[in-house]
């Protein structure tokens, strides 16, 4: 048994140390927001926040989580950044299949909690680990700009 | 099922297998079963979505209903995979019904095309088809709310009028709500087709606009929607698939003692493979069963499999290169031939050839193939994330030996669909184990790797182009060789040589104005699953030909877009039954001539928001390509950087995009930007290539696709007006094959280095 807090919520799981954290809260706390891509931390779909820092959880066993706060997309929500940046997205109709867009707004919520208002090579730099398939970069970019704009109100 | 007639099927369904194309209207003589003669008229030839399995339907009490909340619901029977197909056709029913948007909800249809019309959602055709059933569907619902309110008043229905969710009486100001009306207004005969006042162009409130909300996006950004991945059902299994690593081969033993020991690990079943031709079936192989997906996939690990690889087993990329070459470097079958090319180009003094080349690439859907069954009491249901649910319904159907009606196929989200997701051989697996299972739900996810391995792979071609040219260096004779493997090959054994919707993708059906055009397809046979991959043949024949437009553009030492509209020759319409193009994207020729004016415009367009003729820095570039694909005409101009170092960056495309009338136009937009982006991963690095039978790459390291600090930094999309006059076109693909030439024709401009390759990874590097 491991004790996981996801989403501020204290859950016992039956899974082995080494299980992915991507499965455990997939598979096992049934939360399918966080979305399985590559299992090798290549296209940042499964990105959570783990004490708020952005993690590859396909790459990341339960055994690291232990202890530590995760977020995942269905609680991003109720931080004032990631408020912000689900705002920007849909203002800016970013999603397309929106399957990598929960990746995509972790990664950019977290870059944003460090760095408020990123250029756009700071931009690069935090978001080149998260794969969109459909192409929607130009619009994520614009949104980061746009969330950051509207976050610091 | 048969396939017997599938090369002369205007889309790629196995269900319809009249010999359709090419039957003229008019009478025949037939001979009935008692033998006697008689005359029968036969049925006109259908186009659009009257020739798609399913037809069109307008049935509004299938597509709409009303609670007495007030809530609308209206019935989405198209797969959504990015394209904003499940706001864009409930807008469109939604504007002529006069709801409002925030009381709108969609129910997505599960797979049914007898109770919907054709469900298949593929080949751009989604609002070109649908836009005129849902438009009727809108206003009928319209009419009878109109009707059961002028009744319950007791007034002539010329004095009422729906207004944004509810009824007005005109004189009298008195109003009923769309929910008060609807148990009456479903009692209200359905006005006839011909009785129906549909909107003018003026009247619509969310059709050409942007101000619907995207049905799914609040979902999407707070991680709760259903994609075929995310499907939890009560004692789930979780299976994943060791398969062959080689198309065609076969379990020759395996050993699953260890897999079995794995922690989580409940069941490992032997999947039968398939005889050719591939078709929807599964490839067969081990399927490892588990308590989640972790532990099938430390399960597969485990396994141990000796495969008898088959025949494809030598099937090798760098070799097979030459096989197209050689291929193309001989005559062959003509597809089209208008005047003499041949005897021109024998005899000529100024000739000019290139041979254009490109791997095989993979979808690579962000969501991987995944689905899941379980069967209860004889009846099988399904959730899944596929294009087309008939087909899916009818291949699980088939695996299970069920009737299709004791078959459900509930259509999930799709992430990323490119046309893989048309080929439901992931839900056959999940069929086949759920019924091993005794009907347990089962899903089957497929790994990244599974997904690069085993793709119906967009094919491999070797393009080549003979010029004869003038004293002006005009072309006076031109001999396009298409050579690849087909994609009938996927419906038909050993099928060779392009068949007639790839030919009609930018091969035959190029409109130069030159006298001597000439266009063979060499039989060349296929050694993996090929299927097909946003816009499809026009990625290799626009490279080919738009690349090579360039360059004769550069031996006459003329400008690229000048040379290009000569090439085009005056604004005209042409038949494009008269270049051989028997298929026209299923479209009738006369509603959908090949437009020369449009095409002109487009390339005008896109030059001059593009700055073409401007002055560039030092190592920049313009270069600029045309495609009219999906009856729609597109034009790009795109600037490239190419670094010191080799390293091509794009700071900026201009995308002129002629679809006719624009429904939803910022998912044009977005579908333009995405189809741009895509285009520019499959010219910069996009790349599967076979050795001893097995595709090379595994994931994203090694497929690599763009990533946002390589993509184009602006993409800026220009889009021609049309009002109501003039038929859709398609949105999803015709962008995408535009790219890879004016990439190259920009580098070629930036630094005289011509590309005849994709991708170009490290070529320009020293």
């Amino acid at each position: 048994m491991v004790t996981l807090e996801i989403n501020g919520k204290s859950s016992q799981l039956d899974v082995p140390n080494e299980m992915p954290l991507l499965w455990a809260i997939r598979d096992i706390a049934q939360l399918t927001g966080t979305k399985f891509g590559c299992g090798m931390a290549l296209c940042g779909a499964c990105t959570v926040h783990l004490d708020n820092e952005p993690v590859r959880a396909c790459v990341t066993p339960v055994s690291a989580a232990v202890g530590k706060k995760i977020t995942t997309v269905e609680a991003i929500g109720e931080d004032k950044v990631g408020k912000a940046v689900q705002q920007a997205w849909l203002e800016l109709g970013v999603a397309q299949c929106g399957y990598c867009q929960a990746g995509q707004v972790m990664s950019a919520t977290a870059l944003l909690k460090s760095t408020s208002n990123p250029t756009d090579d700071e931009i690069d730099e935090a978001m080149s680990g998260n794969i969109c398939r459909c192409g929607t970069y130009p619009r994520i970019r614009a949104a980061i700009k746009l969330a950051a704009k509207e976050g610091t109100k | 099922m048969s396939q017997e007639s599938i090369l002369d099927l205007p889309d790629l369904n196995r269900r319809r297998l009249l010999k359709g194309v090419g039957i003229a209207t008019g009478l025949a003589l037939t001979i009935g079963v008692n033998g006697l003669v008689r005359a029968a008229v036969e049925e006109p030839k259908k186009y659009g979505g009257d020739a798609m399995p399913g037809g069109l339907k307008a049935d509004v009490l299938v597509f709409v209903s009303i609670s007495t909340d007030g809530i609308v619901n209206i019935v989405a029977h198209r797969s959504e995979m990015g394209q904003g197909v499940r706001t864009s056709l409930p807008m469109v029913v939604a504007d002529e019904l006069e709801a409002d948007w925030e009381r709108v909800k969609v129910v997505q249809a599960e797979g049914n095309e007898a109770r919907y019309g054709n469900q298949n959602t593929d080949g751009s055709r989604s609002m070109r088809h649908h836009f005129e059933p849902m438009r009727r569907i809108g206003a009928t619902a319209r009419m009878m709310l109109e009707t059961a309110a002028a009744l319950a008043w007791g007034v002539p229905i010329s004095e009422v009028e729906a207004k944004q969710h509810q009824v007005v009486h005109k004189p009298s100001g008195k109003k009923l709500g769309y929910g008060e009306l609807s148990a009456a207004a479903a009692k209200v005969p359905v006005p006839a087709r011909d009785k129906l006042k549909l909107k003018s162009s003026a009247e619509f409130r969310y059709i050409g606009k942007q101000n619907t909300r995207n049905i799914d996006g609040q979902k999407i950004v707070t991680g709760t929607t259903h994609y075929g991945i995310d499907t939890q059902l009560k004692g789930m299994l979780h299976a994943v698939v060791a398969r062959p690593p080689v198309f065609g081969g076969k379990v020759k033993s395996f050993d699953a003692s260890a897999a079995l020991k794995v922690p989580g690990v409940m069941k490992v079943i032997e999947l039968q493979g398939s005889n050719l031709p591939p078709l929807f079936h599964p490839l067969g192989g081990i399927a490892v069963l588990a308590s989640n997906t972790w532990a099938a996939i430390k399960g597969r690990e485990a396994l141990k499999i000796t495969w008898d690889h088959g025949s494809n087993a030598s099937y090798d990329s760098q070799a097979f290169r030459k096989t197209l070459e050689n291929a193309a470097r001989k005559p062959a079958k003509a597809v089209r031939n208008n005047g003499d090319a041949v005897g021109v180009l024998a005899k000529s003094k100024q000739l000019f050839s290139a041979e254009y080349y490109q791997p095989h690439i993979a979808h690579g859907t962000m969501e991987p193939p995944a689905a899941t069954v379980q069967i209860v009491d004889g009846k099988c249901e399904a959730w899944a994330c596929v294009q087309d649910p008939q087909a899916a319904l009818n291949t699980v159907a088939g695996h299970l030996g069920f009737k299709p009606e004791n078959v459900k196929v509930n259509v999930t989200l799709l992430g990323g669909g490119f046309g893989r997701k048309s080929k439901p051989d992931f839900v056959a697996e999940a069929a086949l184990l759920s019924q091993a299972m005794g009907g347990k739900p089962v899903k089957v996810t497929w790994t990244r790797e599974d997904d690069l391995h085993h793709d119906y792979f967009h094919t491999v071609s070797l393009e080549r182009i003979e010029c004869a040219l003038d004293a002006k260096g005009m072309p006076t004779a031109w001999l396009h060789r298409t050579t690849a493997p087909t994609i009938a090959s996927t419906f038909v054994e050993n099928a060779k040589g392009g068949a007639p919707f790839e030919l009609g993708m930018g091969a035959v059906n190029m409109p130069f104005n030159i006298p001597n055009m000439r266009v063979e397809s060499p039989e060349i046979p296929a050694h993996t699953r090929i299927g097909w991959f946003r816009s499809v043949s026009n990625i290799p024949h626009a490279f080919a030909v738009q690349s090579f437009v360039a360059e004769l553009a550069h031996q006459a030492k003329r400008d690229p877009r000048d040379y290009l509209l000569d090439l085009l020759g005056p604004a005209r319409k042409v038949n494009p039954e008269s270049i051989s193009d028997s298929w026209n994207y299923g479209e009738s020729p006369e509603r959908y001539p090949i437009d020369i004016g449009r095409m002109r415009h487009v390339v005008e367009l896109a030059c001059q928001k593009a700055g073409w003729g401007r002055k560039l820095p030092k190592s920049h570039g313009l270069g600029l390509a045309l495609c009219y694909n999906f009856v729609t005409y597109i034009a790009t101009v795109v600037e490239v950087v190419v670094g010191d170092d080799g390293e091509v960056s794009i700071p900026r495309v201009d995308i002129a995009v002629d679809c006719g009338p624009q429904v939803n136009p910022d998912r044009i937009r977005s579908q333009a930007e995405g189809a741009c982006i895509m285009g520019a991963s499959l010219t910069l690095t996009g790349e599967i290539t076979f050795k001893n039978g097995v595709a090379q790459q595994s994931n994203f390291h090694e497929y690599q696709v763009l990533r946002i600090d390589e993509a184009p930094r602006e993409i800026r999309v220009h889009m021609v007006d049309h009002g109501l006059d003039v038929p859709l076109g398609g949105v999803g693909e015709p962008v995408t094959p535009t790219i890879a030439p004016a990439i190259c024709n920009a580098i070629f401009a930036a630094t005289g280095q011509r590309i005849r390759t994709l991708p170009i990874r490290d070529q320009l590097k020293a």
